[in-house]
């Protein structure tokens, strides 16, 4: 009996993209239903997938050809994770579209659900031509909500992320060619088994293939050099669009795990090692820069931004060492990244706009509108963000510590981030402090002059941000359970033979 | 044949990359396909180079060209028309805005607007920008 299941996240999103295309310009409410219907019934899909995902790797052939010929999907535990996590962004982003972003520029919703397509897609193929594809359609989606709202802001930044991506693409084609020209497949399974087998002679190209979708990967998770495209994108995209974006960081994350654990888990080639080499310092760089960055900004946004960069800094440092526990570790954090990057975005938008025309920048001019609500919900996103205890950063970040104990980089790792979670302590102390501690009582003027009456932010607004924060908590409170998920996962991932028979039973000669 | 080759594929992405380096749109793009036009050549030339032969297997048939590559370009082309075609109206409509094709942001060009919903001020709005002041 072939699942069809597990190929609904991707024609899911698929089929509501293009039919949101033909609900009519005015029937704004209908559209908001089929969109926040198609997201929820992504994230009950999700949950079952995560539900079938025990039972270990399961493939699904395409058109039934039979793989490494066909098209692939794959559904393993690293998968359904990772489905998990772009469904719960994905519904929380959608329920803070529609209460008036969405409204701000055509087609918000289908370029929405095109974005997720592409996302789900990067996480189940098991082809790596089609990751490319995938990463295409995640693009162009999310070029259009980078403009979406528009703006000279939105168009320069809109500029410039989309030359970066263009050309991360066109590396991405070079590897690609690589692989295949050394290895005659692109199914990763395929290539687990073709790599392994492969004549010393070859082993330059393979490790040249290698280390170019790892600059690709790289540019998608904004591990330094390769980070300075993620501020001014996140800084100028709307909100619930960003908010998404906080999962779009994970994908390059996802794929360099995936890669480094299927294709290249084979040391011969000498490719782990280099990726070791090249990933601890680069991702300690990236976490330091993302907290001196978060120390010196001067808006909250690039306080946000900058926060994002030193996560994945985090998450990076704690997966370069392939190990179990490290990879457990990183998978934890990358959840509990996922949800308060997205409740940051949020909310910072939300207390933007209380402020007028001072927006985000950090001075205490103007006074917050509902300063209980939205500085509390700052103060738990800060704690969060930074590591603190009660909310899962403080899980994340410990079960990493744990994780690289042992190691040969743990001196390296443990300074760095201890070092870089006091400065974005001290980062997010005084954010908080300038915004909603030293506000001024400055009236805000229209243009008339009159003093302006505050509006205050919906509530529903509110609620999607506490809502996040709540599903950190969650993550806390039974981050026993949830890090018994990631330790299954792990091990999962670090057996490939599992893939690889689910993949193809017979098709690929043995390993030897 | 194959120095042939690979030397037009070195060139088409040398120059590429020397045109993205330039801080104007419009030599950025002309980068980007160059680099573009580089890729599908070197993704064509990973099947092996091969002469009059057909990209079919069948009975009968000694010598063939691997026609994997052939649809990794095809996609690969279609793919990076649609991106330029996306780029060169970005590019328009920010020199339209603008006035400048420069790739660089300006100071003045940070302005955005916040909230869930229009809350009264526009913040794109330079004169009510003065006056909130």
């Amino acid at each position: 009996m072939v699942n069809h299941w597990i190929i609904a996240p991707v024609v899911l999103p698929a089929m509501t993209a293009v039919a949101l295309l033909f609900v009519p310009r005015g029937w704004m409410q209908a559209r908001r239903a089929v969109s926040v219907a198609s997201v929820v019934a992504l994230s009950a899909i999700c949950v079952v997938l995560w539900g079938m995902a025990q039972n270990g790797p399961q493939a699904y052939a395409v058109g039934d050809w039979p793989a490494p010929f066909g098209i692939v999907v794959v559904l393993d535990r690293l998968s359904a994770l990772m489905l998990l996590a772009a469904a719960a962004i994905g519904l929380a982003a959608v329920l803070y579209a529609i209460i008036g972003w969405d409204r701000r520029g055509a087609h918000f919703h289908t370029l929405f659900h095109f974005q997720l397509l592409g996302i789900n897609g990067a996480f189940l193929t098991g082809d790596v031509f089609n990751l490319f594809v995938f990463f295409e359609v995640l693009l162009i989606a999310s070029y259009g909500l980078v403009l979406h709202g528009g703006g000279a802001w939105r168009l320069k930044s809109g500029f410039q992320y989309a030359a970066v991506n263009l050309i991360a693409s066109t590396i991405f084609l070079f590897a690609v060619g690589l692989l295949y020209g050394v290895t005659g497949t692109l199914n990763m399974a395929d290539l687990a088994v073709r790599v392994a087998a492969l004549p010393a002679a070859d082993h330059a190209l393979l490790r040249v293939a290698a280390l170019l979708l790892f600059i690709v990967f790289a540019v998608k998770c904004a591990l330094v050099p390769f980070h300075w495209w993620l501020p001014s994108a996140y800084s100028a995209g709307s909100a619930p669009a960003v908010a998404l974006f906080a999962v779009l960081t994970k994908v390059g994350a996802y794929a360099i795990i995936r890669m480094h654990t299927l294709v290249f888990a084979d040391d011969a080639a000498g490719i782990s090692g280099t990726l070791q080499e090249l990933l601890v310092p680069a991702a300690a760089v990236t976490l330091a820069l993302g907290a001196v960055g978060v120390f010196g900004s001067r808006s909250m946004l690039q306080l946000a931004s900058y926060s994002t960069v030193a996560s994945m800094g985090t998450l990076l440092l704690a997966a370069a060492g392939l190990g179990a526990a490290q990879i457990s570790a990183a998978l934890y954090y990358l959840l509990h990244s996922c949800l308060i990057g997205a409740a940051l975005f949020l909310l910072v938008d939300l207390v933007a706009a209380g402020r007028g025309p001072v927006a985000d920048r950090l001075l205490p001019e103007v006074p917050v509108p509902q300063a209980l609500m939205l500085g509390g919900l700052f103060f738990l996103c800060g704690m969060a963000m930074v590591g603190m205890p009660p909310l899962s950063g403080f899980v994340g970040k410990v079960a990493i510590l744990d994780g690289l104990r042992g190691s040969e980089n743990a001196v390296l790792a443990w300074t760095v981030i201890l070092a870089a979670s006091l400065l974005l302590l001290v980062g997010f102390a005084r954010a908080g402090s300038t915004v909603f501690w030293k506000a001024g009582t400055m009236a805000l003027r229209s243009a008339g002059g009159r003093p302006e009456a505050m509006r205050p932010a919906p509530r529903r607004a509110g609620l999607v941000v506490a809502l996040l924060l709540a599903g950190t908590a969650v993550l806390s409170a039974f981050g026993g359970p949830v890090l018994e998920a990631t330790d299954a996962t792990a091990a999962e991932l670090l057996d490939r033979q599992l893939y690889i028979r689910a993949v193809a039973p017979a098709a690929f000669p043995p390993e030897s | 044949m194959e120095s042939l080759v690979a030397s037009g594929i070195g060139i088409l992405t040398g120059a590429g990359v020397y045109l993205l380096l330039r801080r104007r749109t419009l030599p950025v793009i002309v980068g980007l396909t160059l680099l573009s036009y580089g890729v599908n050549l070197f993704l064509f030339a990973m099947g092996r180079l091969t002469l009059d032969r057909p990209p079919i297997l069948g009975d009968g048939v000694a010598a063939y060209t691997d026609p994997l590559p052939q649809a990794l370009v095809l996609t690969a082309i279609v793919i990076s028309f649609g991106m330029t075609a996306l780029v060169v109206v970005l590019a328009l409509r920010g020199y339209l805005d603008t006035g400048t094709d420069d790739v660089a942001i300006r100071q003045s060009d940070m302005v955005r607007d916040f909230g869930p919903q229009n809350l009264g001020h526009h913040p794109l709005d330079p004169q009510a920008r003065r006056d909130a002041w």
